[in-house]
């Protein structure tokens, strides 16, 4: 027991993400209003965005640009490359991806929930399933 | 990575999503979504991914309130939950 709340203290911001994911699951799921869900659905993505960067995250190192790429003054590169001294880039790279498919997904949901409430004229899941059904 | 900042824009983070999924008006949603979409773009600067945080500021602040802001007026402000 004394193990574990370092444990759980450390890793404070996985426990914030997971937060996260389940408010985006629960407006997905538990909302009524279309618009809401959409917005459940967005919260999950960049969730799992944050997640996924926050990987590749390292304490004391900088943005993975080489410094001194170019060499010193006489034009030759005379240090080697410490791996430690720069964040992992490759998760960014990824999630730079995902964050342009989390907005085309974006559109996409609104313009279905546009032509739901010119359909219906509301926007609530259970009006629409009452009219569905009525009809 | 400052932790004292990290921690403190985390709490932003998650206040902004429980109140965007919670108020009772879609374009107050659409707007604490946009102030949600810019809190992670900070967190992702701080973290140092300068290039995700660029295309969030862009993209997800941006664009995506435009596109909930448009869909709002084209549609109903009414939300019963």
């Amino acid at each position: 027991m004394s193990d574990l709340i370092p444990f759980i203290v450390a890793k404070y911001n996985y426990w914030i993400y997971i937060t996260l994911m389940m408010i985006g699951l629960y407006a997905m799921i538990a909302k009524n209003n279309l618009v809401k869900k959409i917005v459940g659905m967005n919260i999950f993505q960049t969730a799992i965005i944050l997640f996924y960067v926050s990987i590749g995250a390292k304490k004391g190192a900088t943005i993975p640009i080489i410094e001194h790429a170019h060499g010193d003054a006489h034009g030759a590169v005379s240090h080697t490359i410490e791996i430690a001294h720069y964040i992992n880039p490759l998760p960014h790279v990824l999630m730079l991806t995902a964050i342009v498919v989390s907005v085309a997904t974006l559109g996409v949901a609104l313009a279905l929930a546009i032509k739901v409430y010119n359909r219906h004229k509301t926007l609530e899941e259970d009006e629409i399933i009452d009219q569905i059904k009525g009809i | 990575m400052i932790w004292q900042l990290d921690l403190a824009i985390l709490t932003l983070v998650v206040v902004c999503a429980i109140a965007a999924i919670s108020v009772k008006d879609l374009l107050g949603s659409a707007i604490l979504f946009g102030a949600y979409s810019f809190m992670m773009c900070l967190l992702w600067a701080i973290m140092g991914a300068v290039d995700v945080a660029f295309t969030e500021a862009s993209v997800g602040a941006g664009v995506s309130t435009v596109f909930f802001v448009a869909a709002v007026f084209r549609s109903t402000r009414r939300t019963k939950d």
